[in-house]
Parts: structure tokens; C-alpha cells; sequence
């Protein structure tokens, strides 16, 4: 058990350490939040400074536009990064989740073409999984697919996209069978998100932001060869981009912990320090041990995977705890500030008011990327090997099956 | 970095494991759920014989000079079988303390028959001085004769040493070493909620003892103390998580209702996913503990107490919901549920609660 690196990882670690001293912008708390677009601009970049300097995708091949190094180098990086204010998990989903999908199923020619591009975040992408009919339900989905020529046409609509209004591509899973059981009729492509018949709309979120998406796909042509994998195979690869999203996110996952230690450490109660006040401490406490645990649970899982094991579902256990005490945080924050709790101007909200807009935004963390409900079900099912639910749509064709608010 | 233990380390725990589930079964563990039991001697004998309580005592001293991180594996393993041995006591506690705060010469005199299981210890520290540096001890040493009564000292009844925490002439808190094997020493028997881990009175008159020279200040070495006690009882509390949840698995995967496996309903798997969740967080925090012990003294504060709210709230949770799994058969004395869940609420006082714990916890993290 050895927290230390080897000496050729802190060369690494001394060399990227130079590096963002002199390329990042420092950590600065005063900084007031910016706007999406805003974000966005500063985010591309970022993402292509850094590839510039080689630092992209470390553990993607050479020769798709990664450093050739090993996830441990990624952990340094993400170490080193996170000291400077540079939004460096920005594309996350693309880079983290479509990646794969690429690597593994598209053609050499194409990962040669698409990858680099992505990892520099010239072209940004996206993953459409989720629909109106097929949320933690996903192999319910109904967008469908038909072959004309050497050549699909898509019909239908996904929702709560992340970034699509951003994305130059996107990885979308659709049905192209419905006389077979639903996990059986599907199939995974890529597609052109600038091309004619796909619409991307914003959804106004209940915190008034807008990060997710409905994108609308009418008769949008999508060439064969764009298609990432078998023909009805797009269950199986849709779980392998899934796996890759929980590596992706564990240890990205905001808790909410370092934000409301500041606070601890500066807010003042009827002109005694809070961070002297036994509830207050007691609540600390509750939140360090998960804090802490699941970073030192995502160590534990990076060195199974260090030694060649494959990122388990485990890795479920970092979101589930992160959004739940995200929420919980910012709303035992807003008690501590009595009246002036509900004040959002950020001039005068702590923080820039970030437990106030914690408190709006959370409540779509613990949905976003499988609920909470669907991670206790992973960790269920997945790790501990209980029985599956039994399922009124088992052995039924697709076309049988009632879902969302549509029953025939 | 490498967050795991070695394949040795591992090889040792396997050992352990195999080792317990033919000595230790459940049954052997009721034998000792009755008022007067004092321990399973001859489990402790095997122990012994396997050199456990030897792991963290150096070879000059007749121990096998290993790191902690073995004896953190064999904790675990302990756990998960509630061993009904006094591995706390001696080990944990009793050796330790010696180690910490004896000098050179009385560690030379005293760790060999620790190591060979001659001496059985135990402590007497009363409330656990966390925060409190001054108090009221019920022990007290007029030179080197010790007078007074202490309650719940575990292995109260077994042990054949005791260190304890009294009050000296000058008003000051001291460490003094009793064989309590003396004329002067009685013992009671105290009925412990989990009796597989026996507590005692000890009524102490003109008892003579010796105090332990070691140069650190006091508080410092029952600091450090506690908070290695704090880790190795976080994996022997891991240890019970892990069996809590796999009876919970077992017994509802084997039982149906409403024509189906109960482990298949929702409401089942989310509580036992809660009772993973838990156990995972406490397993992780206690292998940071492990590192901390093992090489970073300066993190080990706040490390150890991270493991050790982090394991009382998960052995709580996780022997609570596998009685409530069961159904009325986890209400009943012939389940073994209530056993982990008795050793849940042992091990979470034994070395002062989680109100206390906590406090500490954020103590060390507002002051880093």
C-alpha cells in the first residue's frame, strides 16, 4: 500500500505540474459565474491548448490523438489540474463515453479521421441514449432506424442530451427491429448533429439553466458505415459505452464538500464562528467520511484497473453518494444563513451564491446519467448478484410492449 | 500508487479466513452468550500459535517485526467471524499501549510474553480522554500502590495484565502496569450487551503496579493509541459488514413471497445496495487509516477518525437492515443476526462513541 509515485510517474507529475504554472489560469474565488456560451468558448480553448501540448486523452493510442500513457497518468493530470481554474472536465461525455464507442466499434480509417479532432475538442460530441418513452427504462426506446440502400433513415426523439446544442456529432442508439424483444432490436451509430433533419432544443431546467436537450431526428440520413457495430447489437454497445461513463465520472462527481468546508471555516452565527457549533461539526463529519470514502474507494477501483481488472459497476457507489449529498449540503447551508438563505444575488450570497443554486440544480444530478433508483438496482444486480426484477415485458416483441404513455 | 494490499498480505488474510470458518463457526460463538463467559481460550491458543498477537511486535522483542497492514487483514477476518477471543484487548489495546508509552526496558520486559500469548492485557482508560484532559479517575496511585474500582474493562475476567489510567499523588493522570494476579484484585463479571466480548469490574486494593516510563507525553501516546485502535476495529467492523450482507443475500434469495424471490423486490435490493454503499465507504476510509498508520503519522488523526465514524455508522446500518431482511426469523435468538448486530453496538462504544468521534473528526479537518 503506497501512495507514492514511481519515479518516472513524478517526473511526469513535476513536467505537467511546469506545465500549468505556466499555461493555466489560477484558482480565483472572487470570479463571478459565467454564461453557457461563455463557458463553452473558454472550454474549447482550453481543451485545445492542452492537446497541443500533448496533454490530451493521455491513455488514448498515439495515433488517435492520446499520449499513449496509462490511466494513472490520467489520475496525476486530473490531480495537478484541479489546483487551477480551467474547466478541464468540460467534455467529459464526449471524450469519456462516445471515445470508446469509436475506438472499439468504428472503422481504423474513421478512428484515425474522428479521434483527434475529439480529443482536442475541435469537434465536440454527444451521447443520445434517453427518450420520452425510455428514461431509466433506456432499452424502451423508439427512435427507430430503417435500412434504405446503403443508407438508414431516423425518425423519432431523445431528451436530456447534454451538450447537444454544442455537438458536431453524436452517438445515437436507435431501434431497427420491433418484432424482437426490445434489447434485441437495437442499433448504435454516429451521426452528423449539423446535418438536415436533426433539431436541437434546449430544455429550460427547473433552476432555469439549460444544459440538457430534445433533439428531433426527421427522416435524418445516417450512411451504413457510420453504424458502431452489428445490426442489433447496439444493447451490447451501449453497455460498454455506460461502463466507460462510470470510470469517466467517478472522482468527477461534485459532492458539494470542498464548498461547504469554506463555508464552515468562515461563517459567523450570532457573532460565534459555526465551525464551533457541535450540530454544525457533526454534520462535517457525516459528510467528510462519504467525501472521503469515495475517494478513496475511486483509488481503490484505479488500481484494479492499474493491474489490468476492468472498471466495475462499484464505480455506481461515487454518483449515488456524490448527488444525494450535493442536495443535502446545500440545503442544510441554506439553514445555517437564516433569512438570508434565500437570497441569490450573487453579491451578496456566499459563495456567489453556489449553495443556493446547488440547491436548484441538484435535484437533476440524482436523475441525470441512470437515478438514484437505477444505480441501487447496478449495485444490486450487477455487484452483489441479486435476482433481477421479474419483467412484464419479457420474451414479448418490442411492438407488444406498452411504455411511457403510450399503451396500444 | 497502489491502494491495495500486497499478494502476501492478501495470502495471510485468505489464511485467516479459512483458519476462522473451520474454528469459528457461529456455533462456536454462542458457547460464550452467557453471563459468565470469559473468552474462547482455545481459539486464542490457535491464534497464538499462528503468531497474530506477535504481527506488530519488532523481533528484538519477539515478535515477527510485520507491518500493520497485516494485522489490519487479520482484523477484518476477526470481524467477520465475531472471534470470541481477547484480540482487542491484548492486542490492540494492551500491547499497543505498551508499545506507545513504556520505555525501552519495560517494553523489553513485558512485549515477549505478549507476543507468545503469556500475558493476556487489557486497559482500564475510562472515558477515553479524547478531548478532555483533566477529570475525576477512579483509580488512584499513592507510589506505586494502586486503590479503586473500574468498570467495563473488556476481558476484565481473562486478562492477566492490566495498564491503566490512574491519578497520581500530584493530581496527574499516569499509566501504571498491574498483574493482576495479585492478592487485592477482584473480579466481576458485568453483563455485556454482546457477551462473546466480556466486560468486568475490577476493585483494585493497595494493589502494586508499575508506572510506564516512556518519554512521549501521555496525551500523545493514548491519542496515537486510540487512533490505531480506531482503524483496526474499522476493519474488523468491515469484516461484520460483509457477513451482515451476505446473510441478507442468502437468506432472501432463498426465501419467496408473493411467488417470487424477495431479494428480487426493489425494496430488498436498494436496502442491501444502502448496506454496500455503507460498507464500501468504511472499507475505503479504513485502507486509507491502514496507509496512515503504516506511513503517515501526520494524516493518521483525521484518517483514523474518517475510518472509524465511517465504520460505526455502516456496521450499524448493515446489522440493523440484515435483521430487518430477515423478517420476524432475524427477531429471533436462533438467527444469528442479532449476534452482528450486539458486536455492532459493542465495537462502536468500546473506545468512546460516535457523537465524540465526530466531534474529533472535524477537529482534526478545521485544523489541517
Amino acid at each position: 500500500m503506497d501512495f507514492k509515485d514511481s519515479p518516472e510517474q513524478a517526473e511526469f507529475r513535476r513536467t505537467v505540474r511546469q506545465w500549468l504554472q505556466q499555461n493555466a489560469r489560477p484558482k480565483n474565488d472572487g470570479a463571478q459565474r459565467k454564461s453557457q456560451g461563455e463557458l463553452y468558448e473558454e472550454a474549447k480553448l482550453w481543451y485545445q491548448k492542452v492537446a497541443d501540448a500533448g496533454f490530451a486523452c493521455l491513455d488514448w493510442p498515439k495515433e488517435y490523438g492520446g499520449a499513449g500513457l496509462s490511466q494513472l497518468h490520467k489520475v496525476i493530470w486530473s490531480q495537478e489540474v484541479s489546483a487551477f481554474a480551467e474547466p478541464d472536465g468540460y467534455f467529459v461525455i464526449g471524450i469519456g463515453n462516445c471515445g470508446p464507442a469509436i475506438m472499439h466499434f468504428a472503422s481504423e480509417e474513421q478512428k484515425r479521421d474522428l479521434l483527434p479532432r475529439m480529443a482536442s475538442a475541435e469537434d465536440v460530441w454527444c451521447q443520445m441514449f434517453s427518450e420520452p418513452s425510455a428514461g431509466s427504462d433506456v432499452a424502451g426506446l423508439r427512435t427507430s432506424a430503417v435500412k434504405r440502400g446503403d443508407k438508414w433513415i431516423i425518425n423519432g426523439q431523445k431528451i436530456w442530451t447534454s451538450g447537444a446544442q454544442h455537438s458536431d456529432y453524436g452517438v445515437v442508439l436507435c431501434r431497427t427491429d420491433t418484432e424482437v424483444s426490445k434489447y434485441r432490436g437495437l442499433t448504435m451509430f454516429f451521426i452528423d448533429m449539423h446535418q438536415p433533419g436533426v433539431e436541437v432544443r434546449p430544455i429550460k431546467q427547473m433552476d432555469g439553466d439549460a444544459h440538457f436537450n430534445e433533439v428531433f431526428f426527421n427522416d435524418a440520413e445516417i450512411p451504413d458505415h457510420q453504424r458502431l457495430g452489428e445490426v442489433g447489437g447496439g444493447w451490447g454497445a451501449a453497455l460498454l459505452v455506460l461502463m466507460n461513463e462510470r470510470l469517466a465520472i467517478s472522482g468527477v462527481q461534485p459532492d458539494g464538500f470542498p464548498e461547504f468546508l469554506q463555508l464552515v471555516k468562515t461563517l459567523r452565527l450570532d457573532g460565534e464562528p459555526i465551525s464551533s457549533d457541535p450540530l454544525v461539526k457533526a454534520f462535517l463529519a457525516e459528510c467528510y467520511y462519504r467525501h472521503a470514502g469515495v475517494k478513496a474507494a475511486s483509488n481503490r477501483m484505479l488500481t484494479a484497473v492499474a493491474k489490468g481488472g476492468m472498471p466495475g459497476a462499484e464505480a455506481a457507489l461515487g454518483k449515488l453518494v456524490g448527488a444525494a449529498m450535493n442536495q443535502d449540503i446545500a440545503n442544510f447551508a441554506l439553514q445555517l444563513m437564516d433569512g438570508a438563505g434565500a437570497v441569490m444575488e450573487p453579491e451578496l450570497a456566499r459563495q456567489q451564491a453556489h449553495f443556493q443554486k446547488t440547491v436548484l440544480f441538484s435535484p437533476g444530478i440524482r436523475l441525470a446519467g441512470g437515478t438514484d433508483e437505477v444505480m441501487r438496482n447496478i449495485i444490486a444486480e450487477q455487484v452483489l448478484g441479486m435476482p433481477q426484477e421479474p419483467r412484464a415485458d419479457k420474451g414479448m416483441a418490442f411492438k407488444d410492449i406498452p411504455s411511457g404513455n403510450q399503451h396500444p | 500508487m497502489n491502494f491495495d494490499f500486497s499478494e502476501e498480505q492478501r495470502t495471510i488474510q485468505e489464511q485467516a479466513r479459512t483458519m476462522l470458518a473451520k474454528e469459528c463457526p457461529a456455533t462456536r460463538v454462542r458457547e460464550q452468550l452467557n453471563d459468565d463467559a470469559t473468552g474462547d481460550i482455545a481459539l486464542w491458543k490457535k491464534m497464538v500459535e499462528l503468531g497474530w498477537p506477535a504481527i506488530a511486535i519488532a523481533e528484538e522483542h519477539g515478535g515477527l517485526g510485520l507491518s500493520y497492514l497485516e494485522l489490519c487483514v487479520i482484523a477484518e477476518e476477526l470481524g467477520r467471524s465475531l472471534a470470541p477471543v481477547p484480540f482487542i484487548a491484548s492486542v490492540y489495546l494492551g500491547t499497543e499501549l505498551i508499545k506507545l508509552a513504556a520505555s525501552a526496558d519495560q517494553q523489553a520486559e513485558w512485549l515477549p510474553d505478549l507476543a507468545t500469548g503469556e500475558t493476556v492485557a487489557t486497559v482500564a482508560l475510562e472515558h477515553y480522554p479524547l478531548n478532555h484532559r483533566t477529570q475525576e479517575l477512579s483509580l488512584i496511585a499513592r507510589g506505586d500502590r494502586l486503590n479503586g474500582t473500574v468498570n467495563a474493562v473488556l476481558h476484565g475476567t481473562l486478562a492477566n495484565t492490566l495498564i491503566a489510567l490512574v491519578q497520581d499523588e500530584r493530581q496527574q493522570p499516569a499509566l501504571f502496569h498491574v498483574d493482576l494476579n495479585q492478592a487485592g484484585v477482584e473480579r466481576k463479571p458485568q453483563k455485556s450487551l454482546d457477551p462473546s466480548l466480556p466486560l468486568a469490574q475490577l476493585c483494585l486494593q493497595d494493589v502494586y503496579g508499575t508506572r510506564l516510563q516512556g518519554e512521549p507525553p501521555l496525551d500523545q501516546s493514548l491519542s496515537t493509541l486510540l487512533d490505531r485502535v480506531a482503524v483496526l476495529l474499522g476493519f474488523e467492523q468491515v469484516g461484520g459488514c460483509e457477513a451482515a450482507i451476505d446473510m441478507a443475500k442468502a437468506y432472501t434469495a432463498g426465501r419467496y413471497a408473493f411467488g417470487r424471490q424477495v431479494a428480487s423486490f426493489q425494496a430488498i435490493k436498494h436496502k442491501v445496495a444502502d448496506m454496500f454503499v455503507a460498507k464500501e465507504l468504511a472499507k475505503s476510509n479504513a485502507y486509507y487509516g491502514a496507509w496512515a498508520m503504516t506511513a503517515g503519522e501526520q494524516e493518521l488523526p483525521l484518517a483514523a477518525a474518517t475510518a472509524r465514524v465511517s465504520a460505526i455508522d455502516a456496521y450499524y446500518l448493515c446489522s440493523k437492515e440484515n435483521i430487518q431482511a430477515h423478517g420476524g426469523m432475524g427477531f429471533t435468538w436462533e438467527f444469528d443476526c442479532h449476534l452482528y448486530y450486539r458486536r455492532a453496538q459493542l465495537l462502536s462504544t468500546l473506545i468512546g462513541g460516535n457523537p465524540r468521534w465526530k466531534q474529533r473528526l472535524a477537529d482534526s479537518l478545521l485544523m489541517a
